[in-house]
């Protein structure tokens, strides 16, 4: 409550204030990007040891030893559970969101900094209460990350399904309420705390896209809590929300009467906002670095403003989708196709507005440009096959296989993850005053893309050709043979891939100490982050309030002397 | 087209924020903190935390809106009986304790009239406390009622009736799964009652605060805000009550 008053008057002195419990937006900033980092390790090295297992089904491991059937749905869930939670929706708002919407506003800080704080330590706690279902009885949960009842809703329906299953729901609902903490104040702040003259539509897009997830998350994440709620008490107090009546091994079970169906209709209520809680901040940072390696003004500046909104409202309209399979009626199956494939209207517009600012701009392949470009291109490849998926006819074949693996993992996952890339390389300079190695960052990202492409391209074949997903062995199956040498492919290409991302961690790490000094606006760009000291003073301005008097993306303004025009520079510098 | 001058330049303005200048300067200094000049703006804060706690209440909205989805996709459910092999409902209409939770709704409602009163008594004290300052000018002593506390005493008897109403309730066979409707019953009040307790918290605060000498505008603040908060709980439980009454 109203401790925003206190709180920014003066650094905090002493380690603890400073970088643990710390109430500055830009540390709690960098807190949520660590803490992705460390989960996006995990989840990676669990994908790793899945395609190993995938070729070499009897292979034993270090650490796992060989991969059981239900050891494999264990990674299985916890990849899918960590990275969707403590990745992509961690970095992107959490992170980059925190550091620089309070900036970029012409903000001091958040508008309640102690829920700020909060609610990074509330997403610590749920962290840890997750990655704790690793080392119970029985180990992690086998249910996905999208939990499906009856088979998350009973305790003996297999071995993590013990103890593993309740401390994933816990670290889900605890997640839950950190979001909600951090959609409040995202949304206060950007209301709230403009400076004079930042108009709602002189805001930079980075700032919309992270207002609007903030929106959906606020929306979105009190349902699954409420879900996450309804799935404890069936497991532990015996209630029969999701489940009928059921027998597991011969026994019959004491609930009756509750629907399975129940659970994916809440779920996806919120897992379909969630995808683009996950994307939108993406789309905002290609926004404006498309804008500034370009230099070029955003092309379109409305219409993205129109069209994010336009994502997040449609977001909500389609969570059926991922239900196709449920035997729904085949006309509520209609509507929600109608409604997802009409989401490729403002994704088109996006993508054309997209190209129109690169199309004659001069335009300056940067290692943060390059990821930019990048998720441009996932976004686009992986998008492709969306009106594919939103028809029932053909998402019935495709459902279950590994299509669709390979169509969320682009445009979600990865073009998300090159999103994140693009903002780390653009705003290193400015968070830790030094630049990252330009040589290194052009080889990261181009075995990123290869790699990328090649994980997941073929995995659209795969799928096509009847491969199911979730399976944790298939290499005996006859039908399934031919593929095996592109299911080989694709785990040399993950290792591969994984293994240039060492690439970016030291890069990471080694310009933090090493880099060369970074000027306050390297690649200049007219955004208010990019007036300020660098790195940032702890009110972020020095004391000073920036007032706005541009858009955020005047690049070669002509008649002006310099190719770009900062938001704080005189009004008096040409219309527009 | 118009001449350039001067590169990046940082303003010290003498208005205070707001999209566009749409709104009036609230304060000297336009920063968040309102420390720019030494006295903090208390209005400009008020108007934030009333902000917080208006999307705040939105997304407690929408747990509610999606546990009542629930209970009426629940009710609606045919399922399979296995002795008769047919199927039927199971969905037993609750024998609610009427006349208790009755008078549990009228507790709410007195807590949240005196949550009022105490929300519009220190506004009152907070508009005359630049008055006091002024040296050699006397209001007189202002006996203030402690609405605060007869609100929180009021909160607790809510909470106990609710106790009592599920003792009732197990008493007359109604226990967690008895059928998905109790079990409903006792889930909504039971997060209802986690969200009054929650209120009760800040309201405690609240009489903490006025304790350890803090400036009766950052009182007001957070008296202000529960009481909206509150404001909200009662009406919350009104629709919870009519929820598994009328839909039994």
């Amino acid at each position: 409550m109203a401790t925003s008053a206190t709180i920014h008057a003066h650094a905090p002195q002493g380690f603890i204030r400073k970088y643990i419990f710390s109430l500055d937006h830009k540390v709690i900033g960098l807190q949520y990007y660590f803490l992705a980092l460390v989960a996006v390790f995990v989840g990676m090295f669990l994908s790793l040891l899945m395609r190993i297992h995938m070729i070499w089904p009897t292979a034993v491991l270090p650490l796992v030893g060989e991969i059981k059937p239900e050891t494999y749905l264990s990674l299985l869930t916890m990849h899918g559970t960590i990275m969707v939670f403590f990745v992509l929706t961690t970095a992107p708002q959490g992170g980059f969101g925190n550091y620089f919407l309070p900036i970029q506003i012409g903000a001091p800080d958040m508008a309640f900094p102690v829920l700020n704080m909060l609610s990074f330590w509330t997403t610590f706690v749920a962290f840890v209460t997750i990655l704790a279902a690793f080392f119970v009885t029985g180990g992690a949960p086998l249910h996905g990350w999208t939990g499906y009842a009856p088979l998350s809703a009973l305790t003996n329906s297999g071995p993590g399904e013990q103890l593993g299953a309740d401390l994933w729901i816990t670290s889900i609902a605890i997640f839950c309420i950190a979001s909600l903490m951090g959609a409040l104040n995202f949304i206060t702040t950007t209301l709230d705390l403009r400076a004079k003259g930042m108009t709602m539509m002189r805001m930079p897009l980075t700032v919309w896209a992270w207002f609007i997830t903030a929106i959906l998350g606020l929306l979105a994440f009190g349902v699954l809590l409420s879900a996450g709620i309804l799935l404890l008490l069936d497991r532990n107090l015996g209630t029969s929300f999701y489940v009928p009546l059921v027998v597991v091994n011969g026994q019959i079970m004491g609930h009756k009467g509750g629907s399975p169906l129940l659970w994916q209709h809440l779920f996806w209520f919120f897992g379909h906002p969630e995808v683009y809680i996950a994307i939108l901040p993406g789309m905002g940072v290609a926004s404006q670095l498309l804008s500034t390696f370009s230099r070029k003004p955003i092309f379109g500046y409305r219409a993205m403003v129109y069209a994010i909104m336009a994502i997040g409202f449609l977001g909500f309209m389609v969570w059926g989708h991922h239900m196709f399979m449920s035997g729904m009626s085949p006309y509520t199956a209609f509507a929600f196709s109608i409604m997802t494939m009409a989401i490729g209207v403002p994704s088109a517009i996006k993508t054309f507005n997209w190209l129109g600012t690169i199309h004659g701009g001069r335009v300056r392949f940067q290692t943060p440009m390059l990821y930019a470009i990048g998720f441009v291109s996932l976004f686009v490849s992986g998008g492709l096959s969306g009106p594919f998926l939103a028809q029932p006819v053909l998402d019935i074949p495709l459902h279950d296989t590994a299509f669709v693996v390979g169509h969320f993992h682009l445009i979600m996952g990865v073009a998300a993850i090159f999103g994140m890339f693009a903002g780390t390389y653009y705003w290193f300079p400015k968070m830790f005053g030094r630049m990252m190695n330009e040589t290194w960052g052009r080889v990261h990202f181009f075995i990123t893309l290869v790699g990328t492409y090649c994980i997941f391209m073929p995995m659209h074949y795969l799928g096509m050709a009847g491969q199911p997903r979730r399976y944790s062995q298939f290499t005996e199956l006859a039908y399934l043979q031919n593929l095996i040498p592109l299911n080989r492919f694709i785990t040399y290409a993950a290792i591969i891939t994984i293994s240039a991302q060492f690439i970016f961690v030291i890069n990471l790490f080694w310009s933090m100490f090493k880099g060369p000094k970074a000027s306050d606006n390297p690649w200049e760009s007219t955004t208010l982050e990019w007036i300020t000291a660098t790195p940032p003073p702890h009110d972020n301005f020095g004391g000073h309030t920036p007032v706005v008097n541009h858009g955020p993306y005047e690049y070669s303004v002509p008649g002006a002397p310099r190719d770009y025009i900062m938001q704080t520079d005189p009004a008096t510098v040409a219309s527009h | 087209m118009a001449t350039y001058f001067s590169p990046v330049s940082i303003d010290v303005p003498s208005t205070g924020q707001g999209g566009g200048g749409v709104r009036p300067p609230a304060y000297g200094g336009g920063r968040g903190d309102g420390r720019g000049d030494g006295s903090p703006d208390y209005g400009q804060r008020l108007r934030r935390v009333r902000l917080g706690l208006a999307i705040g209440l939105t997304s407690v909205t929408m747990i509610f809106v999606s546990l009542t989805s629930a209970y009426v996709v629940r009710r609606g459910l045919p399922t399979l009986d296995e002795r008769t092999n047919a199927y039927v409902r199971d969905w037993i209409p609750v024998d609610l304790p009427i006349a208790l939770l009755l008078l549990n709704t009228a507790l709410l409602l007195a807590s949240s009239v005196t949550a009022e009163l105490a929300r519009r008594q220190i506004t009152r004290q907070a508009a005359l406390a630049p008055l006091r300052s002024i040296p050699g000018v006397s209001l007189g002593e202002e006996k203030g009622f402690p609405w605060l506390a007869v609100t929180v005493v009021l909160g607790g008897g809510f909470l106990t009736g609710q106790w009592m109403a599920w003792r009732e309730l197990a008493d007359r066979g109604f226990y967690m799964a008895t059928s998905a409707s109790s079990s409903f019953v006792y889930l909504l009040t039971a997060t209802h009652a986690v969200h009054l307790m929650g209120g009760i918290l800040v309201l405690l605060y609240a009489a903490a605060v006025s304790l350890l000498n803090r400036p009766v505008e950052a009182r007001r603040i957070v008296v202000d805000v529960t009481a909206w908060y509150w404001h909200f709980m009662f009406l919350l439980w009104l629709y919870i009550f009519g929820l598994v009454w009328f839909v039994r």
